[in-house]
């Protein structure tokens, strides 16, 4: 058990290291992509904590990519802010207000489970949809945010290569942030809360808090995840906090495998390669997308990422085959 | 054996679908044009973007793929109607395909989020459509290599203010989308109605995108004259219907977007004698236009719409810079100087570019009717001109420097002295 453990960090480890090489040495556009989904997926990976771990399908994570996007933005187009060295700061900043946000809402939001759930979230959603939308003096409205320029601090983020490595750095950190949480005491804590909330409530755990705790850091993340978002696209809209925006996430952290964070990082490279990438070779694209999306929900309910177990599963039954018919031969004999 | 197949399928599509797409390397051809398209080909605003596709697209086929001379790739990229997937393609376009020149953008926000780019990446961006004010107004000095050869959101909507204080209309509700094209368009026609004595009781934003009026129509208050709508893809189709099912006696009066042909013939009878502004009709009275719309129709099967136009007269001033140049791209600079001094006798009139680089041309006051026009048999609904006014720029009877000295139109300015 300890060392197939050791085998899957080692391989996330090469992954990790292989997209730190490989990347910057194709063109801009895939540098873009590769950068635009690195940062997508710092999201993702935090909604599949409260999705794949907690087991609470929120609808509304997009909000705090949101307001981590839009603080950037308005800090940096209308105060000159985050534009130096105290980008960083604009990044702490992004993840508190991500996480303040998260916190307000998950007053709401907890006390409800399941389908409730997913409605609260959806609406809590769609009223920071509301907001970027029609506060026309802080947002700009439909017409959204341009940011002019990248943060310069001794080295220049508007170059392609350089962002994306910080960029990676970030998804990096998270990832291990993020691992290290669901392997503490804390998250083996949620994985029971998913499984069987009773059972843990019995056993003294005060769930509430648990699910309230793990809300607020998906929503830190998000607005890491925003802050980054910002500055990779260089433009914010309300587009950003739209619930189709949500649905995407959703959609990718279950494409890749919920419960496993890297699951949601393969979701978020399979569907932004597609409609980044494919949209521009073919214009059947969104065929094929259905087709990935229809074909997991249907022989791969755990996502990609538990394509191995089912590889496992199948070479396990044909093992047992030949030992049966073995059993036989000796009575009809 | 097919269990794994179909468990393998897609991730291997996706795999050769990648290896395919980084191998292939895009080899630039001397001689040869390259313009990037970019314009929601799929999303609710689909059926605009094929009509902007369908122009351009008529004005090469005519002219056997060539601009000027030059053969022409022209690669179209879908914006889904979003301002961020508008920039990651058109990076795409100038990084990978590496055009001389980026076209299109519908909505204000994918206007406003390209001409960045172009800045950045100093690469032309000609815009036949994209209305946002301020790109060829107070933003003008931020976007050297912009030109705009279709409108300004406001352009039309100066006259029209005139015209309506000359129909004698003193009080008129406002209901247009929520964004800047909404605002800008109704804030132009306030302008000039309350310069010539009308007043604009009430001002009602629903947002882009809203199918069911049932939330603002009741609040439109009973003593106007009148009512100017702003509504703009699925919008236009919904609001007019929902209009008349509440029982509306009074004028309607629309933005150019509002009675479009894009959406005029999925319309019916509730349209009849509304009117509105812009500087094209498919039912303009001219030969050129009425060739224009019967070699159209054949092709596409259906009437040409502003959008289709504005994109077939761009890519006749496009040919008139490169045949100049003999087809040879003359570089962002010298070809965005050029484009700014052409004439051109277009489908919807003499048009010509201001020092700003946006056009000056005839604005038509249009209203629906119902009857055959260009030799066709059958009754159908026309935007018939029943006025021309001729040279208007972008800031109509106002002067220039009067009128950049005041912010640009949004939701409160001008500010709505008469709603109380």
């Amino acid at each position: 058990m300890l060392k197939s453990q050791t085998m899957k960090v080692l391989a996330v480890v090469v992954a990790l290291a292989a997209i730190a090489i490989i990347v910057p040495n194709t063109n801009s556009f895939l540098i873009l992509l590769a950068t635009r989904a690195l940062a997508f997926s710092i999201l993702v990976m935090s909604l599949d904590i409260l999705l794949g771990y907690t087991g609470l399908a929120s609808m509304g994570q997009a909000a705090y990519l949101g307001v981590g996007a839009y603080l950037t933005a308005i800090l940096a187009s209308k105060y000159q802010f985050g534009l130096g060295f105290d980008f960083w700061i604009v990044m702490l900043l992004g993840v508190l207000l991500g996480a303040a946000l998260a916190a307000v809402f998950g007053l709401l939001a907890i006390r409800a489970s399941g389908v409730y759930f997913l409605m609260i979230t959806l609406a809590l959603g769609q009223c920071v949809w509301g907001l970027a939308y029609r506060w026309n003096s802080l947002t700009g409205g439909d017409n959204g945010i341009n940011l002019r320029q990248r943060p310069k601090f001794g080295i220049d983020l508007a170059n392609e290569v350089t962002f994306f490595y910080l960029v990676f750095f970030c998804f990096a950190v998270s990832l291990l942030l993020m691992y290290t949480l669901v392997r503490s005491p804390f998250g083996r804590s949620l994985t029971g809360i998913r499984e069987r909330e009773l059972r843990m409530q019995i056993l003294g755990y005060n769930t509430w808090l648990h699910k309230y705790i793990a809300f607020i850091i998906a929503g830190g993340f998000g607005g890491l995840s925003g802050v980054l978002w910002a500055h990779t696209a260089g433009i914010v809209s309300p587009e950003n906090v739209v619930l189709t925006t949500s649905v995407d996430a959703l959609l990718m952290a279950v494409l890749g495998g919920a419960g496993t964070l890297v699951g949601g990082v393969i979701g978020t490279v399979i569907v932004f390669g597609l409609r980044e990438y494919l949209s521009t070779l073919v214009p059947w694209w969104q065929y094929v997308l259905g087709g990935v999306y229809v074909l997991t929900i249907l022989y791969l309910p755990t996502g990609l990422m538990g394509i191995p177990e089912r590889i496992r599963q199948w070479r396990g039954a044909d093992t047992e085959k030949p030992a049966e018919a073995k059993k036989l031969a000796p009575v009809t004999s | 054996m097919t269990r794994i197949l179909r468990q393998r399928i897609g991730p291997l599509l996706l795999g050769s679908a990648f290896a395919i797409g980084a191998v292939a390397v895009s080899t630039a051809k001397a001689e040869e044009l390259r313009i990037g398209y970019l314009a929601p080909t799929t999303g609710i605003f689909a059926q605009v973007g094929k009509d902007m596709v369908d122009g351009f697209k008529m004005y090469l086929d005519d002219h056997k793929n060539k601009l000027g001379g030059a053969d022409v790739k022209f690669i179209v990229e879908d914006t889904v109607g979003k301002p961020d997937t508008a920039v990651t393609k058109a990076k795409k376009l100038i990084l990978q395909d590496k055009v001389h020149m980026i076209m299109g953008g519908l909505l204000a926000s994918a206007g406003y989020a390209l001409a960045p780019v172009s800045t950045a990446e100093k690469v032309v961006y000609v815009n036949p459509v994209a209305a946002a004010d301020d790109l060829t107004q107070r933003d003008f000095a931020k976007y050297p290599l912009h030109v705009r050869t279709g409108w300004s959101s406001s352009q039309p909507s100066h006259p029209f203010g005139q015209w309506a204080c000359d129909q004698g209309y003193k009080k008129i509700v406002a209901i247009g989308a929520d964004y800047a094209f909404g605002y800008e368009v109704i804030g132009g026609f306030q302008r000039a109605f309350e310069a010539c004595g009308g007043q604009i009781i009430q001002k009602i934003w629903p947002p882009l995108g809203t199918k069911d009026f049932g939330p603002y129509i009741p609040t439109i208050k009973a003593n106007a004259d009148a009512i100017l709508t702003l509504m703009v893809g699925p919008m236009s189709l919904q609001f007019p219907k929902q209009l008349k099912s509440a029982g509306n006696k009074k004028p309607v009066l629309g933005g150019g977007t509002s009675y479009d042909e894009f959406v005029l013939p999925a319309m019916g009878d509730e349209v009849v004698g509304h009117v509105s502004a812009l500087q094209y009709s498919a039912a303009i009275n001219t030969p050129k236009n009425a060739a224009f719309v019967k070699s159209y129709r054949t092709k596409f099967g259906k009437v040409p719409s502003y959008y289709s136009e504005t994109n077939y007269t761009t890519a006749q001033m496009i040919d008139e810079v490169i045949k100049k140049n003999n087809g040879k791209f003359p570089g962002a600079e010298a070809f965005v100087k050029q484009l700014a001094a052409v004439k051109v006798d277009a489908v919807r009139g003499p048009v010509t570019l201001d020092e700003m680089r946006n056009p000056v041309q005839n604005v038509y006051i249009k209203k629906v009717e119902k009857k055959k026009m260009h030799g066709y048999t059958k009754d159908e609904l026309w935007n018939t001109v029943i006025k021309t006014y001729p040279n208007v720029n972008q800031f109509g009877q106002f002067k220039k420097d009067e009128f950049l000295k005041t912010p640009v139109y949004s939701r409160d300015f001008p500010p709505c002295k008469f709603c109380n």
